[in-house]
């Protein structure tokens, strides 16, 4: 049985454009939030940019979570988020106010803050910025490591160093990419970012069923 | 680290590539499509794509060529031109591009660019602002309304209040004259502004690309360069690398 590739569908941005990735690896996607869509697929992309509290409240109204909950940890379907997708599975986001999230990996959201260091960056940070590896992930196999990849953020994934596969130094060194089993997530967009972040999108699509442990 | 990006311009009119002088005597240069299709080839940083007379023209957003360039770009991809209200956001946004630039409707409406951020994020609204040196004076220019009555670093900052994500800044007077950014603006407007900065207008070799970041530039943008002569974006950020700015160099 072939590949059923959801990109879901919950009114956060450039879902077009990371259809357009998965079509240029050769992959299919389908762009949904319908739950017999999303029940049949074998593995769930979750993109997006916009505020996280608007991104919550968007998959409640969509009656998503539990879905999701079901799809991927019970289920255990590979998935894929991206950007603010990667943000919503934390436990908790401190972006305008406390809001809770997906909670797959206990972890904060926060604010870049350099309002005590002497040299004071910009927030967003945006822009490509180069990823080291922390653990293997297959999701970056042939790639080199620090390869540059895009980002446009101003909050950021801060979590213990167990599920983390990418750091990042922006004025802190920042968690850029995370893996829990099947679960799968990168702060910046490998949707955007040329030929490796193609190849990290074709990577997805080579993973196999739910057999990565 | 973050890399200093250099983004290829790319100037439309009536949706045909042209190259421009100080912002007049248009030249049509061939067909979009297949100059976005070389810089993609490229592996360059991003593209932005304005239709320079859209606002004059009052013309409608041309879906199907955004589309069309949106097809070839696996990077960053800013269009402006012509965007008048937020239904115009979302056509642009959903033909694939990331970004929009606005400039004359946030020029009588700043809020403008407040409704988008709070729509789309900030992280796609690039405001971008044409500056003229009158009598030694920086001033805010557009096509439509001539020399406009508001200081432009303070309209930078309204902008940045509103929640611009970044600023694209062009010299009007050094556009497509290969004489070098124009250093002194950007000063200006550098200490003021805490949101990205892409200058444009005036890059004739890869020594300009230095004063820029020297002067505050986070970014830069380019059209005649890359057109016009034999430098490439790469031959650019090597240069820059080769006096330790951070660049993100391409291998092949």
């Amino acid at each position: 049985m072939s590949d059923k590739i959801v990109i879901i569908d919950y009114g956060m941005g450039n879902l077009r454009s990371v259809q357009k990735a998965f079509e240029k690896v050769g992959a299919d996607a389908i762009i949904s939030n319908d739950h017999n869509v999303i029940q049949n697929s074998s593995k769930l992309v979750l993109p997006g940019v916009g505020a996280f509290k608007d991104a919550m409240s968007n998959l409640a109204e969509l009656d998503l979570i539990d879905l999701l909950h079901e799809e991927v940890i019970n289920k255990k379907k590979l998935f894929l988020g991206i950007c603010l997708g990667m943000q919503l599975i934390a436990r908790k986001s401190y972006e305008f106010g406390e809001t809770e999230g997906l909670g797959w990996i206990d972890a904060e959201i926060i604010r870049f803050d350099f309002s005590d260091s002497p040299i004071e960056l910009k927030v967003p940070h945006v822009g490509w910025n180069n990823v080291a590896y922390v653990n293997s992930s297959p999701l970056f196999e042939n790639i080199p490591d620090n390869s540059d990849f895009y980002f446009v953020h101003s909050y950021y994934f801060a979590s213990d160093r167990q599920y983390v596969t990418g750091i990042t130094d922006y004025g802190v060194e920042f968690i850029s990419s995370v893996q829990k089993k099947n679960i799968f997530a990168t702060q910046f967009h490998p949707e955007k970012s040329q030929t490796h972040g193609l190849k990290i999108i074709e990577n997805f699509v080579r993973l196999e069923g739910t057999s990565v442990c | 680290m973050l890399k200093h990006r250099i983004i290829p311009c790319v100037l439309l009119k009536d949706w045909q590539l042209v190259k421009s002088i100080q912002f007049s005597s248009y030249r049509t240069i061939g067909h979009p499509i297949a100059t976005v299709r070389v810089y993609n080839a490229r592996n360059v940083d991003e593209l932005i794509v304005l239709d320079i007379d859209a606002s004059l023209n009052d013309e409608p957003i041309n879906t199907e060529i955004i589309t069309d360039i949106a097809n070839e770009c696996f990077m960053p991809l800013t269009i402006g031109g012509g965007i008048k209200s937020l239904e115009d956001v979302y056509t642009v946004l959903n033909a694939g591009a990331d970004k929009i630039a606005i400039n004359s409707k946030a020029i009588t409406n700043p809020s403008f660019i407040r409704e988008i951020a709070t729509v789309f994020g900030s992280q796609c609204v690039v405001a971008s602002i044409d500056i003229k040196k009158i009598d030694g004076v920086y001033r805010v220019y557009n096509k439509k309304m001539g020399i406009v009555d508001i200081d432009p670093v303070e309209l930078a900052c309204e902008y940045e209040a509103q929640g611009a994500g970044e600023i694209l800044l062009t010299s009007v007077d050094r556009d497509g004259t290969t004489v070098g950014y124009d250093t002194e603006l950007l000063q200006l407007f550098g200490n003021k502004i805490t949101i990205p900065i892409i200058i444009n207008g005036g890059m004739g070799n890869p020594k300009d690309s230095i004063e820029a970041l020297l002067s505050g530039a986070d970014a830069l943008a380019a059209a005649y360069i890359f057109h016009f002569s034999q430098y490439t974006p790469d031959m650019i950020k090597k240069e820059l690398a080769f006096h330790n700015f951070p660049v993100r160099l391409v291998k092949g």
